[in-house]
């Protein structure tokens, strides 16, 4: 299968999206644009660029003055603390299954417990890839009650509201977690913390949103904000395409990844989301609440809805992270990794103390497994 | 957590490194020998003869392009190459589990008798177990062997004094020096993904075979052009395990460079789609060679006339740089690679 499937696709990427030569011409435009400009700080929220950029070495062909920095763009991350803890004292309590991602099972609430340190006082813990797989489990075993721990963005979101429409089994129970990105992206452009010149936003969550939710932040705050895909050379280019813009005094909403970002975005997606779903003021742990940033069951699906079944509170604010832990810092994009205390000191990937740590898509979890350590990493 | 055994403490990186340093050496480290237990190198050497043990725990016992028979006798066999000895017996231990069918012994024994002659080493002893079903998983086979100072061995030191001053007698993980070249022998990670497309619950349909094989005669010959300082197999944790035990044995960095590191289509494929990377998948005949930068072209060519070194390349050099191993990335990035926890594909040796 990944013989036949993969091999022409994959000459076709490495062809296209990842050509030495292709990426040093780039580089070197990059490098032409950056003389006539001053410090600039890029900002991308997705994980899974900060992957590439970490795995490809991108930081080190960049000039000195151009930073990427990584923002909000892991799921667990950012999932409320308050919400870990309800969670497991609700399922201990009242002998109820929980059934969650794997990196959400290792992510610490305010009191320092995970999901799966809470195996050990009783948590009968399910670990699961997908809404579908909590599905089977529920109908499976119809005698137990089961809440699925829903987390993640706009690409995420869409299936479970397609399979609370589709109904769910009787035993399952979904509390909503789920983000949405544009708004998130409007509150970094606002924030008095950080003067971001540009932005690379997300492919995959562009891909279900489209374009468009973000017009209302690029008019407020007209910042360059390139769509990118997550190849090397889509970020190599994507950050040509914002220091172009800087250098013209043209900011612009750009589609770097046109094989798969439209302005619409999936339509069919979002419809489905907006049907079971309203949107609310939302926590971000490490960031606070975001306006309109949350996904909340409609009151005409709360037989599915765990917090209205169960009585969990919905997170009003932001209660943090464990002690000394920069996870809040690091989200923002107000630091990297390296400027916190714990980082690769009692904070590491095998024992991980901040979100930022525990999930695949964390920062600090993606530097720690690249072995960032030091600037050189960062610049060659 | 609970302080026991967990399936990384066998997966040749970092947590295995953690366990043999702070409980194996702590116990047995004291013995002394011109190549001592607390090296930690591929074999030991005492009194001029090398010698390694090591058990073969493979998951499925058959796979494409070989079994739990040949892999046994090309593992013993390349790690007392791999520091400049020349294999002479080898000790067989069978541990076999209630059931398991004789016919599979068979196929076994006939691939240890074949794989023996290959590599020109006989069996002189062993041992038979059995032990109660389910006390195992069908088989585990302890392989030990000796060998003898290789008859290029002094001469091929020689020609690297002719260069550098190099004091030791082996082919030792301490020995590589900035400048020194590196020679990958061919293409990395098909024996993890052979084994890892016939395993239960993953299986994939894929054509790459394991590479499982003695390398007696790739090593002769690039022994006999000379200027080797060190020589090492890229088992369990991969090349990145490999690079980054030389580096910390050495205390020099190594820099090495993706586009030239050899490795199929099918194998990079498998690792896009199962999210694995091929720096960290083990191999079962494949050398990592460091040479005198001299003698680096001659070596090469010298391996690239081995039937096992066709594919060889030079994929880098150890660098004063750097105190680590670092990777020039496809698009000309520079990254860490880092010694990884363990094996991401357990049992494959």
């Amino acid at each position: 299968m990944i013989n036949s499937l993969s091999r022409d696709f994959l000459k076709e990427i490495l062809a296209k999206y990842r050509d030495p030569k292709l990426a040093n011409k780039i580089v070197f435009k990059i490098n032409e644009y950056a003389k006539d400009l001053g410090d600039i700080l890029i900002m991308h929220v997705c994980g899974t660029h900060e992957w590439t950029i970490t795995h490809y070495g991108i930081r080190s062909l960049l000039p000195n003055n151009i930073e990427v920095r990584a923002g909000p763009g892991c799921p667990v991350c950012i999932t409320p603390a308050s919400d870990i803890d309800s969670i497991i004292e609700l399922c201990l309590e009242n002998n109820v299954s929980i059934i969650a991602y794997g990196d959400m099972s290792r992510a610490r609430g305010s009191k320092g417990l995970s999901l799966e340190d809470a195996k050990s006082m009783g948590l009968d813990l399910r670990i699961v890839y997908s809404i579908q797989d909590a599905y089977s489990i529920a109908i499976n075993e119809s005698d137990k009650k089961f809440i699925f721990f829903g987390v993640g963005f706009d690409t995420t979101a869409p299936s479970t509201a397609y399979m609370v429409l589709k109904g769910i089994p009787k035993n399952l129970s979904i509390i909503s977690c789920y983000r949405y990105i544009p708004p998130a992206v409007g509150a970094l452009l606002s924030s008095d913390d950080l003067e971001i010149d540009g932005l690379i936003n997300p492919g995959h969550s562009s891909t279900v949103t489209g374009m468009s939710p973000y017009k209302k932040y690029f008019d407020k705050y007209p910042k360059p904000m390139v769509f990118a895909g997550f190849e090397p050379i889509d970020v190599l280019i994507s950050i040509y395409m914002i220091l172009k813009q800087i250098k013209n005094g043209e900011p612009k909403m750009e589609n770097e990844y046109t094989r798969s970002v439209t302005w619409n975005g999936n339509v069919k997606a979002m419809d489905i989301l907006f049907k079971v779903f309203n949107v609310m003021d939302g926590v971000w742990r490490g960031i606070g609440v975001i306006e309109e940033s949350a996904f909340e069951f409609k009151d005409k699906f709360k037989s599915g809805n765990a917090r209205a079944i169960y009585n969990i509170e919905y997170p009003l604010m932001d209660i943090g992270h464990p002690k000394g832990c920069r996870c809040a810092d690091v989200i923002k994009g107000k630091i990297t990794p390296l400027e916190c205390p714990l980082y690769m000191n009692i904070c590491r990937p095998e024992k991980p103390i901040g979100p930022c740590m525990v999930s695949i898509e964390g920062t600090c979890r993606i530097w720690a497994e690249h072995k960032v350590i030091d600037k050189l990493n960062i610049r060659g | 957590m609970e302080n026991v055994i967990r399936m990384v403490h066998g997966a040749g990186g970092t947590a295995m490194q953690d366990l043999i340093k702070g409980h194996i050496l702590k116990y047995l480290g004291w013995g002394d020998s011109e190549v001592p237990l607390k090296y930690l190198d591929d074999s030991g050497v005492v009194d001029n003869i090398v010698l390694k043990s090591d058990s073969y725990t493979v998951k499925p016992i058959f796979f494409p392009g070989g079994d739990i028979g040949r892999l046994a006798v090309a593992g013993s066999v390349n790690d007392i190459l791999m520091i400049g000895g020349e294999p002479k017996a080898l000790a067989m231990g069978l541990v076999l589990e209630e059931g398991f069918p004789i016919k599979d012994l068979d196929i076994i024994l006939s691939s240890i008798s074949d794989t023996s002659k290959e590599a020109n080493v006989v069996i002189v002893t062993g041992d038979t177990k059995v032990v109660e079903r389910g006390s195992l998983d069908k088989i585990i086979i302890n392989m030990s062997g000796f060998g003898v100072r290789h008859k290029y061995l002094d001469n091929n030191l020689g020609i690297v004094n002719r260069y550098r001053k190099l004091s030791s007698r082996w082919l030792l993980d301490r020995n590589i020096r900035p400048g020194d070249k590196i020679i990958l022998s061919g293409y990395i990670g098909d024996h993890a993904i052979a084994l890892l497309s016939v395993r239960e619950g993953i299986k994939f349909r894929i054509n790459i075979k394991s590479d499982a094989s003695p390398l007696n005669s790739l090593v002769e010959k690039a022994l006999e052009v000379g200027g080797i300082v060190a020589m090492k197999d890229p088992t369990r944790g991969g090349l990145a395990n490999l690079l980054n035990e030389w580096s910390d044995k050495s205390g020099f960095g190594i820099k090495i460079y993706e586009s030239r590191i050899p490795i199929r289509d099918e194998v990079r494929s498998a690792c896009e789609y199962l999210g694995l990377d091929p720096l960290e998948l083990g191999n079962e005949g494949k050398a990592v060679i460091a040479v005198v930068p001299e003698k680096a072209d001659e070596v090469l060519e010298a391996i690239r006339e081995d039937p096992l070194g066709k594919n060889a390349e030079i994929i880098g050099e150890v660098s004063n740089k750097y105190k680590f191993v670092v990777m020039e990335t496809i698009i000309g990035g520079l990254r860490v690679i880092a010694p990884p926890v363990g094996d991401p594909i357990p049992r494959i040796c």
